[in-house]
């Protein structure tokens, strides 16, 4: 079509160029396949092994599978069910089949998990109904009376509010946990007890925390990087080398190192006794607890803080800071109207990038952190591996990762436009 | 180090100020080196105590002794970790390097489609705190059956490793000239020959140190091992967890001590490769 409207307008000549075009055109097309064909292999492999397990955690922590999967009939017959007044005979009824087939396939243990999540004590109930029911041979004339004499809390309405909501394909529950919420028998969201609130608190001090190790790395970071800055190239160059080697050295190695220096028959306490500064009796407690999270992280996180400082102030040329003082600023207003302001970018790179980092530590506060030093992370670990709290860890996670995926939208945005590399 | 010249035009105080300035840049930098430097000589101890004896401070040789290395390399625990950790490393840095020196050769093409969303996804798992890849992987791989398998340890391990290999190998690649690869063939290479007689040397050094990145991420991780290895899986770092946590005898130490070396190692050389790579470039005219 192409093709016809070059020959009625402009002869030959426009022809050829407009297939010409078009061949530029398969060859660039030709191109782009021949590039996106080398990225394929690492994109496929990093979405089927990274995304997919991403995705599926915020799944998890949706998901309401337990009652959905394991008690078929009890869902089906408590469609229809008001949730006003007890439910009528047939879900009764439909909740005795299903525990007694539950009970058999062994899976009754899952349903009575999931429900004691929601409602502590709820597993009892749900081990001893399976068992009884799986005992009637012949079904009762009513399953109602049945199930009431094996427990009362039958007759009562929190277990099947519970029931009810737990039927639903998505829950909010988890969320809710996470932020120290639950939704209460009657069906409203409430606080959960004070005694059980730690989310919320490890949450603002997993925060606080953080932000006290970024400031400190700054406090510390910022002259260093400065006076590396200022120094001739291939001094610079070895001062970055002692700079990058705990970057270099495996975490667990520097752990040890503050183990040793730290705990209270260590380096820095057999210091402080010998020389006469502490009490045999008062040495202080510096690691397994708050104080020794924030010492080893800020010595850990110190080195992502100097990097970008070092490379934006690198770029600073020294003739700039005598060019103020020359002309009659004190060093002091040089600094901070000359100097400091085009730091900016590095500063804000390296803050982003420790806050971002500390957030989600989790084996500094779990070996040196003790009690008093855990973060969030933490609590994800305990959760995945001993309460089993699956889709509570979820949601912790997707909370985690979605505060930390904003904030690193923020660090693209701040290194897009200034010229901070880490390399 | 001879001390810098100081101005002569300076005041006393400014003076002082400088002084004063880098004495504390000297108390940062011992913050960051002292703590590893120390666990090198506790790691000769004689007695079983992570801090200096008398004998030590007044070098006693009977005070030193290399027992805790003796320990490592006699104990079967730690050797199996050692050569577990020998094991997933390489393989896990193969596959990052393969696959992400062919991402990076697609991304720095001047007709990459959707460039920067893929390179964001591609280094995502650089992004993503470790507790949580460690969760998602462990919920996916229970699902697959491969938690406490070398499979899923050298998965996990691949995936991390591979964003510190794309963003080298891309870093080097947007620096090359591509009047090299041209003027090589229009000098009469082949664009094979021209690709690994010309392209390739100047590339190698990104591709290595992205492969020293990978390595020493798998060689160091331990909370994804934490999560899906099984005990038949015990890498070094794992190991060396279990130590600090339940165990802790100076054996940690000397582990500690031989990883320090190794970084030092690596450190160094990675220096050579940059000051070798630099030193290419240099010959090109700008």
């Amino acid at each position: 079509m192409c093709a016809d409207v070059t020959v009625a307008t402009g002869g030959p000549a426009l022809a050829g160029s407009s297939s010409l075009k078009a061949n530029l055109r398969r060859a660039e097309a030709k191109k782009r396949r021949t590039a996106f064909m080398l990225t394929l292999p690492l994109l496929a492999f990093i979405t089927v092994m990274f995304l997919v397990p991403l995705i599926g955690m915020v799944w998890l922590s949706v998901a309401n599978t337990a009652v959905r999967d394991y008690m078929p009939k009890t869902v089906a017959a408590m469609a229809t069910w008001n949730g006003k007044e007890l439910p009528p005979e047939k879900v009764y009824a439909a909740v005795g089949e299903d525990l007694t087939v539950a009970y058999k396939a062994r899976t009754f243990g899952r349903i009575a998990k999931r429900l004691n999540q929601e409602m502590p004590g709820v597993m009892g109930v749900i081990n001893k109904t399976s068992f009884r029911s799986s005992k009637v041979t012949t079904p009762p004339a009513s399953w109602k009376d049945e199930l009431i004499k094996i427990d009362p809390k039958w007759g009562q309405m929190p277990i099947w509010n519970l029931l009810k909501r737990q039927s639903s394909m998505f829950t909010a529950d988890y969320y809710l946990a996470a932020v120290d919420m639950q939704v209460s028998p009657t069906g409203h969201i409430e606080r959960v007890p004070s005694y059980e609130r730690i989310y919320i608190k490890l949450f603002i001090r997993t925060a606080w925390m953080s932000a006290l190790v970024t400031a400190l790395t700054l406090a510390l970071g910022y002259p260093l990087a400065y006076w590396i800055s200022r120094m001739p190239p291939s001094r610079a160059n070895l001062m970055m080398i002692a700079v990058l080697l705990p970057f270099w050295t495996s975490l667990l190695v520097r752990i040890t190192a503050w183990i040793v220096l730290l705990q209270s028959q260590g380096v820095v306490n057999s210091l402080l006794v010998g020389s006469g500064m502490v009490s045999e009796a008062a040495r202080p407690q510096l690691i397994n607890n708050a104080l020794g999270t924030v010492i080893v992280m800020t010595q850990v996180l110190l080195p992502f803080m100097v990097l970008p400082l070092y490379s934006v102030m690198r770029s600073i040329p020294d003739t700039y800071m005598r060019a103020a003082i020359s002309m009659g600023a004190h060093p002091w207003r040089a600094f901070w109207r000359v100097f400091a302001p085009l730091t900016v970018a590095g500063v804000g790179a390296g803050v982003l990038l420790v806050f971002i980092l500390s957030i989600g530590y989790y084996i500094t506060p779990e070996l040196v952190g003790g009690q008093s030093g855990q973060f969030i992370s933490n609590r994800i670990a305990y959760n995945v591996q001993q309460s089993l709290n699956w889709g509570l860890a979820a949601a912790l996670g997707t909370i985690l990762t979605v505060v930390t995926l904003i904030l690193f939208l923020l660090y693209g945005m701040i290194t897009g436009k200034g010229k901070v590399s880490l390399a | 180090m001879k001390p810098k010249k100081l101005p002569g035009y300076l005041s006393p105080a400014e003076r002082g100020w400088f002084y004063v300035f880098r004495f504390y840049g000297l108390v940062v930098l011992f913050f960051l080196v002292v703590p590893l430097v120390v666990i090198v000589p506790l790691s000769f101890n004689a007695t079983p105590y992570f801090t200096f004896t008398k004998g030590m401070l007044e070098f006693q040789p009977s005070a030193y002794s290399l027992k805790w290395y003796e320990t490592f390399f006699t104990n079967s625990q730690w050797l199996m970790a050692l050569k577990n950790s020998f094991i997933i490393a390489p393989i896990a840095t193969l596959i990052a390097t393969t696959l992400g020196t062919l991402a990076a050769l697609g991304l720095t093409r001047p007709n990459m489609p959707f460039k920067t969303t893929i390179t964001a996804l591609l280094v995502l798992p650089m992004i993503v705190p470790l507790i949580i890849t460690a969760t998602a992987l462990f919920f996916y791989f229970s699902y697959l059956h491969i938690v406490d398998s070398y499979v899923g340890v050298i998965i996990a391990h691949a995936i991390l490793g591979t964003p510190f290999v794309v963003i080298t190998v891309t870093a080097t690649l947007e620096g090359l000239e591509p009047q090299f690869f041209r003027a090589a063939l229009s000098l009469g290479a082949t664009p094979r020959v021209a690709f690994f007689k010309v392209v390739m040397p100047l590339v190698l050094p990104g591709i290595v140190s992205g492969a020293l990145f990978a390595f020493m991420t798998s060689f160091d991780e331990v909370v994804i091992v934490l999560f899906i290895a099984g005990p038949d899986q015990t890498t070094l770092p794992l190991q060396m967890w279990t130590n600090l946590r339940y165990t802790i005898d100076p054996t940690i130490l000397a582990v500690a001590s031989m990883i320090l070396l190794l970084a030092v190692v690596l450190l160094g050389s990675m220096e050579l490769i940059r000051r070798r790579s630099e030193k290419l470039r240099g010959l090109s005219p700008q």
